[in-house]
């Protein structure tokens, strides 16, 4: 016993000294920091171009009815101008040339005439603008002719959001609000989580067991423990390597979130926009209020998920499952000689975890169907997919029984390999067939 | 006093039999010779010393009762095929391996000073195994072996990658420690080695022991009437009686010492020899050619086949 604490401590701490581990562990929250916060940053920096934009009014509906904006400019032309910017658009001093034809009325349908791309922004901003123009006119017609008082007033008070509560109701009756997405964001963080540690771990496992095999330095450590001990002291210690971690991310996590609000002001900045909205009147209001009741409502959903049975199934089933394929990757990385002839023997292993995958993106949509369940049971996939079915709630019995048989399979699992492994570490030499495998599990220790 | 033996020990690997009933027997605090060409089965059998591997049937015994798990801690093994993690500090990984053996930190920390100063490899500590030449790793690989002062030592062709003074500095080593009290079993193929060093030996070829006693006895056992002779005179090794009753090997006149080299006949004995010879030539000296352990090997493996 005491043997094995040696090989785990080493195992460990030969590789959490590493740069390597280091660099990414500190890498790897800015990193998703960035995937997270990046595209919105950039989303929501200003296409600070100024730009202007040549109109050419053929129907006179909106002469002096398209508002500059902040970085756009209408200039509306004559005919006789617009017809020789349109020769050469690129070289005058134009961006682009708006073209409303006498028949836009009819047809409604207007041309943007431009050098370059024109930007998604841009484009729909025109579209806003004429759209607003028709509308308005159309209003005031309907107005007109109906002479009904605070009509467009009345209109837009028909406007109106609807909220779905989804409730959910327990084995007591007991209802409980749930959220779908809250559900399927977790569901999937967590399955995700579950096959990237089996990954990154498994790998590693292989690469421990192969790099002591091509040192050859296995027998001399055979010589003084059991293959067996060799192989779980490895395993463990990774183990033990993969939890520091995530532990490690999961504060640097905490640092980092922690630290960027109080950075950027951003609850502060919602309540401005409130405010502000607040003194508009009708549609623009109407269209935020609700956008803030669902962050309220987001709040309150995450704190009705059973966050001690989400963890504590998270560690379980990620032990369970890395345990589980950490032992077959040991197996392999007995087996051969070199990185190049491992594609083959991993084929079997990294099927069923990218099966995994593909039904946990399933799962989450349909928790209870019968792949979710199946798959969710079956042990080489229950590690993933039940992590992505725990936020939804799963019964109790299904729970323990994909535990049970997870646990009954690692252990037989672990009972196997470790038979391939003690005879394959010692084998050099051509690349064994999956027959001569075989017959390893056959031989006497 | 025996302090290791292997009773009728039989091994298979799928269809190929590694060993066959094997018998040896190795004395307290003398060094046994494990002999045999490549794939006769010494490296199953060493494995199976280690409790590597287990035999199908037949028993292994040590200090008088049967080999038990906890004997490791008082086997060091060097294998032929040796290694040691590269990205690891020399001084961190001796210690590790000690440990596996069975020391305290403390002592491993305690016998490496000792071992890293009579080697003179102290500066060394702190590197990586990466980082030193594959003599060097070598010897940090012989200290790891003995580190936790075993009583049986099981050396796989211990000499290999060392320079002839480093080879010397470890055999000086070797026999220090059988004078300390230590057994050791040595295979290896260079079989002047073996004279040099081994009490004993055994023959394993094609997984059976074909050979098995004393080295003395056995080079004394395998020798074929040959003799050398150096004598004053003038000896003409062509015509005479000589020539057809007895196989001169070779033959040397020259100004300083004629010398001949002659196989008597079985049946014949050396004092008939020397009769017949003194009637031509004055002898000086009169030898017997005990045969190399080299020739010896050659000789048992070639009958075998």
């Amino acid at each position: 016993m005491h043997k094995i604490l040696l090989i785990i401590q080493r195992e460990y701490t030969t590789r959490v000294q590493k740069k390597s581990f280091i660099i990414l562990t500190l890498l790897m929250p800015v990193l998703m920091a960035a995937m997270m916060f990046l595209p919105g940053y950039f989303m929501s920096m200003d296409d600070e171009q100024i730009r202007t934009v040549a109109v050419y009014d053929g129907s006179s509906v909106f002469l002096g009815r398209l508002e500059n904006s902040e970085f756009t400019k209408y200039k509306f032309i004559p005919k006789e101008e617009y017809q020789i910017a349109k020769q050469d658009i690129k070289n005058s001093s134009y961006y682009a040339l708006l073209v409303i034809e006498p028949t836009f009325l009819i047809t409604k349908t207007v041309q943007v005439i431009s050098g370059s791309n024109i930007p998604w922004d841009l484009k729909s901003q025109i579209q806003d603008k004429i759209q607003g123009v028709i509308e308005k006119d159309k209003m005031a017609e309907v107005v007109r002719q109906t002479a009904i008082p605070d009509l467009e007033q009345k209109i837009a008070a028909t406007k109106t959001h609807i909220n779905i509560d989804t409730i959910k109701v327990g084995i007591g009756g007991e209802a409980k609000k749930s959220s779908t997405e809250i559900g399927m964001v977790l569901g999937y963080i967590f399955g995700f989580m579950i096959y990237l540690f089996i990954f990154i771990y498994g790998t590693m496992v292989m690469q421990g067991v192969m790099e002591e095999k091509q040192s050859r330095i296995v027998e001399v450590i055979i010589s003084s423990v059991r293959p067996f001990q060799l192989m779980m002291g490895k395993i463990v210690g990774i183990a033990f390597v993969g939890l520091t971690q995530f532990a490690l991310w999961v504060i640097l996590g905490v640092a980092i979130f922690s630290a960027s609000k109080s950075f950027y002001p951003g609850a502060s900045h919602v309540q401005q926009i409130q405010n502000v909205m607040a003194q508009n009147q009708g549609a623009a209001q109407q269209a935020v209020a609700p956008q803030m009741d669902k962050v309220q409502e987001i709040f309150s959903m995450v704190d009705t998920i059973n966050f001690p049975l989400l963890i504590g199934c998270f560690i379980f089933f990620f032990i369970g499952g890395y345990l589980l394929y950490s032992s077959m990757f040991a197996a392999v990385g007995s087996a051969i000689d070199a990185q190049e002839d491992a594609q083959q023997f991993m084929l079997p292993i990294t099927l069923p975890i990218i099966l995994s995958i593909m039904v946990m993106m399933s799962a989450i949509k349909n928790p209870e169907g019968p792949i979710a369940f199946w798959f969710s049971i079956i042990p080489f996939t229950s590690p993933i997919v039940m992590m992505a079915r725990i936020p939804f709630g799963v019964p109790v019995w299904q729970l323990a029984l994909s535990m049970v048989l997870l646990v009954a399979t690692f252990v037989a699992m672990v009972w196997l390999t470790g038979k391939i492994y003690r005879t394959g570490i010692l084998m050099y030499g051509k690349k064994p067939s999956w027959k001569e495998i075989g017959k390893w599990l056959m031989y006497k220790s | 006093m025996e302090l290791f033996s292997t009773k009728e020990v039989s091994k298979t690997y799928a269809s190929q039999q590694a060993l066959t009933k094997v018998s040896i027997s190795v004395e307290e605090g003398t060094i046994f010779g494990l002999l045999g060409p490549n794939g006769a089965g010494k490296t199953t059998l060493i494995r199976i010393i280690n409790q590597i591997t287990a035999p199908d049937s037949g028993s292994v015994w040590f200090d008088g009762r049967l080999l038990k798990t906890s004997d490791i801690s008082q086997i060091g093994y060097l294998p032929e095929e040796r290694g040691l993690y590269k990205k690891m500090k020399v001084g961190e990984q001796a210690l590790y391996l000690g440990q596996l053996k069975g020391l305290s930190r403390r002592d491993a920390m305690k016998e490496l000073k000792i071992w890293f100063e009579k080697f003179e490899i102290t500066a060394w500590w702190d590197k990586k195994v990466m980082e030193l030449s594959k003599g060097m790793q070598q010897k940090v690989q012989f200290i790891c072996t003995v580190l936790h002062k075993p009583r049986l030592l099981i050396f796989d062709e211990p000499f290999s990658g060392f320079d002839p003074i480093n080879a010397d500095i470890v055999t000086r080593e070797i026999l220090q420690m059988k004078k300390d009290g230590a057994t050791i079993i040595f295979s290896t193929h260079n079989m002047e080695s073996v004279e040099q060093l081994c009490d004993h030996i055994a023959l394993i070829d094609k997984s059976k022991k074909i050979l098995d006693g004393p080295t003395k006895q056995i080079r004394e056992k395998y020798k074929s009437n040959i003799y050398d002779i150096s004598y004053r005179g003038e000896f003409d090794s062509d015509n005479n009686n000589i020539s057809l009753k007895y196989n001169i090997l070779s033959h040397q006149q020259n100004g300083n010492g004629n010398k001949l080299s002659i196989q008597y006949p079985d049946g014949s004995t050396s004092s008939e020899l020397i009769r017949d010879l003194v009637n031509h030539v004055e002898i000086i000296s009169f030898n017997e050619v005990i045969p190399s352990m080299n020739e010896v090997f050659i000789k048992v493996v070639k009958q075998n086949s």
